[in-house]
């Protein structure tokens, strides 16, 4: 074992972007080179270890072969941290687990659906125990940082449990609602600086829910400004419908089975 | 070598899952295949009843690398199907966007995904301990990359301002003068990397192909124009359909496309080959220094047009503030959608090659969607190119047949999850 902790990286179901933006933080943070020793890391390097000390994992779980790799990166590092929405919440790939699965599957790949092998989208924590997540879609590159920094301490990354709507009131910015559109900010997890707003563009959810979010009146301050429940439904699942499935299948609604029954699968031995 | 096994599991140095398989026995090739082994992704499927202000959102999200590409081709498309009409301003901050997008990945994959390989080391990690002034470079030439996506659409993964009909947040006219001067600044960055990729030999290898790109007659094409190929001819790009050709193997998530020919070959080369009257001359100039002419047939110097390109759009950026500047920045709002229903196919060259996006909205619902990604035209082109290289290497140990077989395939920066699933949505 180096002085330096070796770190590894992986992807699963996702678009590589949130370890672009690791490599991104390379242009404002290349010390990080000096205390962390990157012993993995596909996209961007030949060199292959397996022997690492912090994992951080990419992407969704979306297929019945990704379970064993994710579990044998458990085996192995002492802590494991979910990179990202998708790694995190199930992200944009969990979109596809409110239809039926057989219908997406012929969707894009018609009477040939079976060569290829899918399941419902899942979070990383649905297959294994988590130690510490960066959320976001992608991740913020400050975050990224303070993240590594904190684990180079031997803390636990910390995350803001408050909503977005406090730090878009630190940076000035007027009220989406105020500006005739509307924004996931007040049931979303802070800690992005509010970047989406400050360009004018509503809170989409990437970082997932504050705990303990008011949804009844958050759906009716929706409808309020003309969203149909069908509208407000589209908004709460870009990024929140695993989330979503879960506390349905948590409060026993049933409304929509399928989506129950994926939920399902987050407890039922995968741990 | 009369009998070759290559068996890469899990290519390094690209983006996303594939793997190279070879198996030569008795000096003949049985099995030559770059197998796509990204999980099926869906986004075809996902985008079914979703709102088309979404689309660009969750489109985008194919890609970390080239998510202002699929953004841009994902709003043509539904802004050619509702009837919108963009403003000059909205048409030019998209192009410099586009830029900084085209910028960030070709120095990516030019100096931290094929340099290791020319100069014999595993990654840009060591390339930083033997050369940090050039490893130095490509960050402050990637920062300043991501810098024009950030100051025009919040950020280059993924864009947040982008939206159908124009922009939700336009730049302050201080943060393109500012950009402006940096750009110039980089003039001499480009210059260095220009110099370096004269310095580096890359493999040589010859096959001809049929190259498609987008071409406009008064501007060198990223987003909209026409198809082109280098077989003559060219097609509106609503009739993508007849020139990709799509078609499902087994070894690929990805779909296979052809043309003309059996394969043909998407790309910074084919951009090159088609559209060189249409590059800047100083990048025409770099050219010449490179010691490309077009029609190029080697598939290494993709990355070579690559660094014309970095060229191209250094000063294409420039000219583009600059007509910005002269016209003044104006506040406005997005332009409307004229109807909520409607087909439309947008066209964009990202990175990569050519990518359509193609969908069906009713009452303001995408009812289905088409996205042909450019990896996945390549697909074919790429094994054609290994079923040539494979006996004509053959003297070569199995080491260099690999690595040779990795550098062919890294040329292209193939772009694999984005190219995992693409189709037709036929909804039932």
């Amino acid at each position: 074992m180096s002085a330096k902790p070796r770190v590894a990286f992986f992807e699963f179901t996702s678009c590589e972007g949130c370890q672009l933006t690791v490599v991104d933080t390379l242009q404002t943070h290349p010390e990080l080179l000096d205390v962390i020793d990157i012993v993995q890391f596909r996209e961007a390097m030949s060199e292959k270890s397996d022997d690492y000390q912090i994992a951080f994992i990419e992407g969704s779980c979306s297929r019945p072969s990704d379970e064993a790799r994710i579990k044998a990166i458990r085996e192995q590092a002492d802590i494991v941290v979910a990179l990202g929405a998708c790694a995190h919440l199930g992200g944009i790939n969990a979109i596809r687990n409110r239809a039926p699965l057989q219908q997406v599957r012929e969707a894009v790949y018609g009477d040939k659906a079976e060569w290829f092998e899918t399941y419902p989208a899942r979070p990383i924590s649905a297959v294994i125990d988590v130690d510490a997540v960066i959320p976001g879609c992608p991740i913020d590159r400050n975050e990224f940082v303070m993240a590594v920094t904190h684990l180079l301490q031997g803390r636990m990354p910390h995350l803001p449990d408050y909503p977005l709507c406090i730090e878009c009131k630190l940076k000035e910015n007027v009220c989406l609602f105020e500006r005739g559109g509307t924004c996931l900010g007040p049931i979303t997890l802070a800690g992005c600086d509010a970047v989406c707003p400050s360009y004018g563009y509503g809170c989409e959810g990437c970082r997932g829910l504050i705990p303990k979010p008011n949804l009844d009146a958050y759906r009716a301050v929706l409808r309020e400004h003309g969203l149909t429940d069908e509208d407000i439904d589209m908004r709460l699942s870009m990024y929140m419908t695993y989330q979503m499935m879960e506390m349905a299948e948590m409060t026993e609604t049933a409304e929509m089975p399928e989506m129950a029954e994926v939920a399902g699968g987050s407890h039922n031995g995968n741990r | 070598m009369e009998t070759v096994r290559v068996d890469v599991h899990h290519l390094t140095r690209v983006e996303g899952h594939g793997n190279i398989v070879v198996d030569v026995q008795n000096g003949e090739l049985k099995r030559c295949d770059l197998e796509i082994v990204e999980t099926p992704r869906f986004f075809e499927a996902m985008l079914r009843g979703r709102p088309y202000s979404e689309s660009s959102h969750i489109t985008s999200r194919i890609c970390g690398i080239c998510a202002v590409g699929h953004a841009t081709a994902s709003l043509r498309a539904t802004e050619k199907a509702l009837g919108v009409t963009l403003s000059e301003q909205t048409t030019l901050l998209r192009r410099l966007n586009f830029h900084g997008e085209i910028l960030d990945s070709h120095i990516l994959h030019a100096y931290m995904l094929v340099a290791p390989d020319l100069l014999g080391v595993g990654s840009v990690i060591p390339l930083a301990k033997a050369v940090p002034e050039v490893v130095l470079r490509a960050l402050r030439m990637k920062k300043l990359s991501g810098d024009i996506c950030k100051v025009i659409s919040g950020r280059h993964t993924h864009p947040i301002a982008m939206t159908v009909g124009g922009f939700t947040n336009i730049p302050e006219t201080s943060e393109l003068v500012e950009l402006r001067q940096r750009l110039i600044d980089a003039r001499a960055d480009v210059d260095a990397t220009v110099d370096l990729f004269t310095s580096l030999k890359l493999p040589e290898f010859y096959r001809d192909t049929e190259f498609i790109a987008l071409h406009k007659d008064d501007e060198y094409c990223f987003i909209d124009g026409v198809i082109a190929s280098t077989d003559d001819g060219t097609w509106p790009v609503e009739s993508y359909r007849s020139v990709t050709n799509e078609q499902i193997v087994r070894h690929s998530s990805a779909k296979h496309t052809r043309h003309l020919r059996d394969s043909y070959m998407v790309g910074a080369l084919a951009r090159f080959n088609v559209n060189y009257a249409q590059l800047h001359p100083k990048a025409r100039a770099a050219a010449s220094a490179l010691g490309i002419a077009p029609k190029v047939i080697n598939p290494y110097l993709n990355t070579v047009a690559q660094v014309v390109e970095i060229v191209h759009c250094v000063e294409d950026a420039i000219d583009l503030i600059d007509k910005l500047l002269r016209k003044g920045l104006r506040h406005e709002a997005p332009a409307p959608p004229t109807r909520m229903s409607g087909e439309g196919v947008g066209a964009c060259d990202v990175p990569r090659g050519t990518l359509f996006h193609n969908y069906v909205i009713e009452e303001g619902r995408v009812v289905s969607a088409n996205c042909i990604i450019p990896t996945g035209q390549n697909l074919a082109n790429i094994e054609a190119d290994m079923r040539q290289l494979v006996p004509e290497i053959l003297e070569k140990t199995q080491e260099e047949i690999t690595l040779a077989l990795e550098m062919l395939v890294r040329a292209y920066d193939p772009c694999i999850s984005c190219s995992a699933h693409m189709l037709d949505v036929k909804f039932v």
